[in-house]
């Protein structure tokens, strides 16, 4: 591994080390360029993930302060954890859950093809799947995606029988096991998957992908990464124009400032625009990349709510692959059904633990606990979404309240727009139709958990009063300023969004290598 | 997760003289839950809470999150943290006696003697107190988070220490047909 010291202005830094920051950092290092990679939180290994839902939540998760506002449940049921993201060496590829699933040509082009939505600020991307799809193959090669690849898809476990059964008997077509970035057989090093359970408590056995124990060792390995795990990047400097370095606090509480060439920002869309807003200066004052006004609009977290059921038999949800199975049949543009966009349903399953503090959170009395009664007997899936981006969902500064740091903490505001609440109430039934074909004891409609799908706050768009970063997650206010995470989404689409995340960056780190090369930036 | 060491207390010297008073009961014989603690006779020490504030935080408990069959020993890990909270914090300890005040004088008496009816009625009266919120997330997190609970209910907590549920049931559901293999595929070798 690599030691840069603090005033090489030759490295490339990049801010956070989840699916965007972890891969561009590998690509990065695999064409030889120097990258510092900057990571808040601490280095953990499959070794010391914990099969424990509160003590995991409490070694992975992402809790420095955070507030709320907007009509969303979130803000009262989790007033300061508006998100379920990740502190962690390897970010929140520790907690994902490993579906893998191409946006969709129709997406990339959603205002085009939803039209004019009132109160939703859509807009098409200023790419489309022909330009992502060569990078999509070799994101999938090296996640190791089932069904995409020679990964043979996962057998199902208990929850995805139930899925599948109810599913088909309403008429579903498209459901089977998922397209995971998980190994049904030893692979590229790693194990299969021994259907553990624990996907969202970081994977005891490595079969899935996390940039901890993929990119991050492989670019360590080629001598040119220097990994500084609890790093936390307080602001990011310019001059003339252009980055010259970050301003972080490291594992001693010191601050430590190292000069960049470039820097790459993808540290979860709150952070991100959050870190941008942190960053003013006298030629930027309203924060870094900002001349749009766009950096923190556009918040969005997808549609998701759950559906959970119980049966006269024994389920055991728990048991395997979290997001074992999928039913996509939804998952299309048809507003015939009051609403644009589509959603996925997917198995999902918590410990019991979990179950009690998410089925409905703030909730008591003999309703809730005969739920619980039938723990055992309770299948459950995840409804992923397109939510509307609309200008006034944003991350802005609350300057009311401040992090350890003494910096002001990230405010999240989420309204439902009336296109979410018709998803929402769409998915419900159907999620409840597909139990109901099998015998549903009772259902239960579950709000949605803290966001893990976060995205927007810096648009991708070809206009630079229109969006902050270009087609290639360059800002287009800074040239050597790039964005590398799920900020730069245009729009949500209806797919879980870690494939798109790596995807992006193994284009963009072609597009910072060949500008590298010529002396561009 | 808490602790599940309820029964057969050890005190020493110093935890003698705080001890503000105790908690007990007997786990039924043939519970499932008797298999996993020591001695089927349960108590719990007090240092903080006085005695009839834990068993009105005990019954409140109940109240809030009933399961016919879930034994009181479970219930006490809410008093067992509300206990620990308080002998940090005193303003915990007042609120938590205040709250016990209020539940009694809702109950027209003692809360934890009240019938199911009246327990019901008292608790709905001080919902939106700070008291509630607290004594509510207090269950949630210590009810249903260790191991006697995991018992009761069913779940089988970590899985890794037996090479996780591969070869341990994890699709033995025989009450619906299995999928066909193209959406389900055969386990390979792995």
């Amino acid at each position: 591994m690599a030691s840069y010291a603090h005033d090489d202005a030759s490295v490339v830094v990049v801010i956070g080390s989840g699916a965007g920051g972890g891969t561009l950092a590998n690509e990065l290092c695999q064409k030889g360029v120097k990258v510092v990679l900057l990571e808040a939180g601490k280095r953990q290994s499959s070794a010391t993930f914990v099969n424990d839902e509160w003590p995991s939540f409490s070694q992975l998760a992402w809790l420095d302060k955070r507030t709320t506002s907007g009509n969303w449940r979130v803000a009262k049921d989790f007033p300061n954890l508006p998100a379920w993201t990740c502190k962690t060496v390897g970010g929140t590829t520790t907690h994902w859950a490993g579906a893998s699933l191409r946006i969709q040509e129709h997406e990339f082009k959603a205002r085009t093809n939803y039209g004019a939505i009132a109160g939703a600020n859509l807009m098409d991307w200023p790419i489309g799947l022909a330009d992502l799809e060569p990078y999509y193959a070799k994101a999938e090669a090296k996640l190791g995606v089932t069904r995409a690849t020679p990964n043979a898809g996962l057998p199902g476990n208990n929850n995805f029988k139930v899925m599948y059964n109810g599913a088909t008997k309403v008429g579903y077509k498209k459901c089977s096991t998922g397209h995971m970035a998980i190994n049904s057989h030893f692979r590229d090093g790693r194990s299969g998957c021994l259907q553990l359970g624990f996907c969202f408590q970081g994977c005891k056995s490595g079969a899935k992908w996390s940039t901890l124990y993929t990119e991050i060792p492989r670019a360590e390995a080629t001598g040119k990464l220097d990994l500084r795990p609890e790093s936390h990047v307080t602001m990011i400097e310019t001059k003339g124009g252009k980055v010259t370095g970050v301003v972080y606090v490291d594992a001693k509480g010191q601050e430590q400032r190292q000069k960049a060439r470039l820097v790459a920002v993808a540290a979860n869309s709150i952070e991100t625009a959050r870190l941008l807003l942190l960053s003013t200066s006298t030629a930027f004052p309203d924060g870094l990349a900002n001349s749009s006004g766009q950096v923190g609009r556009n918040y969005m977290r997808h549609l998701t709510a759950s559906v959970y059921a119980t049966f006269e038999h024994p389920v055991h949800m728990y048991r395997g692959t979290t997001m074992a199975g999928i039913v996509q049949d939804e998952v299309r543009l048809d507003p015939s059904r009051g609403f644009v966009g589509g959603y996925e349903m997917e198995t999902i399953s918590l410990g019991l633990p979990f179950m009690a503090a998410f089925l409905n959170p703030g909730a008591w009395g003999a309703d809730f606990t005969s739920f619980l009664d039938d723990y055992t007997s309770t299948a459950g899936m995840w409804i992923v979404g397109e939510d509307m981006p609309q200008e006034t969902n944003r991350v802005t500064l609350n300057h009311d309240v401040k992090d350890d740091y003494g910096l002001p903490v990230p405010n999240v505001h989420y309204d439902d727009h009336p296109n979410d609440l018709a998803m929402r109430a769409h998915a419900f039934k159907a999620g409840k139709a597909i139990y109901d074909a099998v015998g549903a004891k009772k259902v239960a409609f579950v709000p949605p958990y803290p966001s893990t799908h976060n995205l927007g706050t810096c648009r991708m768009s070809d206009d630079a009063k229109l969006g902050v970063v270009d087609k290639h997650g360059r800002s287009h206010d800074v040239p050597n300023l790039f964005i590398s995470d799920g900020s730069q989404f245009t729009t949500g689409a209806g797919e879980n969004p870690t494939l798109t995340i790596v995807t992006l960056a193994i284009r963009q780190s072609d597009f910072i290598a060949d500008a590298m090369s010529k002396q561009m930036v | 997760m808490s602790d599940s060491s309820l029964a057969e207390p050890t005190l020493n010297r110093g935890e003698m003289l705080r001890r503000t008073g105790a908690i007990m009961g007997t786990l039924a014989a043939g519970s499932v839950l008797a298999a996993l603690a020591p001695s089927r006779v349960w108590a719990l020490e007090l240092n903080s809470l006085s005695q009839p504030d834990g068993e009105t935080v005990l019954s409140f408990a109940q109240v809030l999150y009933p399961h016919a069959t879930l034994p009181t020993a479970v219930y006490a890990f809410v008093v067992k943290e509300l206990d620990k909270v308080s002998a940090k914090d005193p303003q915990v300890a007042a609120k938590v006696h205040a709250g016990c005040g209020a539940l009694d004088s809702a109950a027209n008496g003692s809360f934890a003697k009240a019938t199911p009816a009246a327990q019901l009625a008292a608790a709905k009266s001080i919902e939106d107190t700070p008291f509630f919120a607290m004594v509510r997330g207090t269950c949630i997190t210590a009810l249903y988070d260790n191991p006697l609970a995991y018992a009761h209910f069913g779940y089988e907590g970590a899985s890794w220490p037996r090479g996780g549920y591969i070869h341990h049931g994890f699709n033995d559901l025989t009450w619906l047909p299995n999928p066909p293999v193209d959406a389900s595929p055969t386990l390979g070798s792995l």
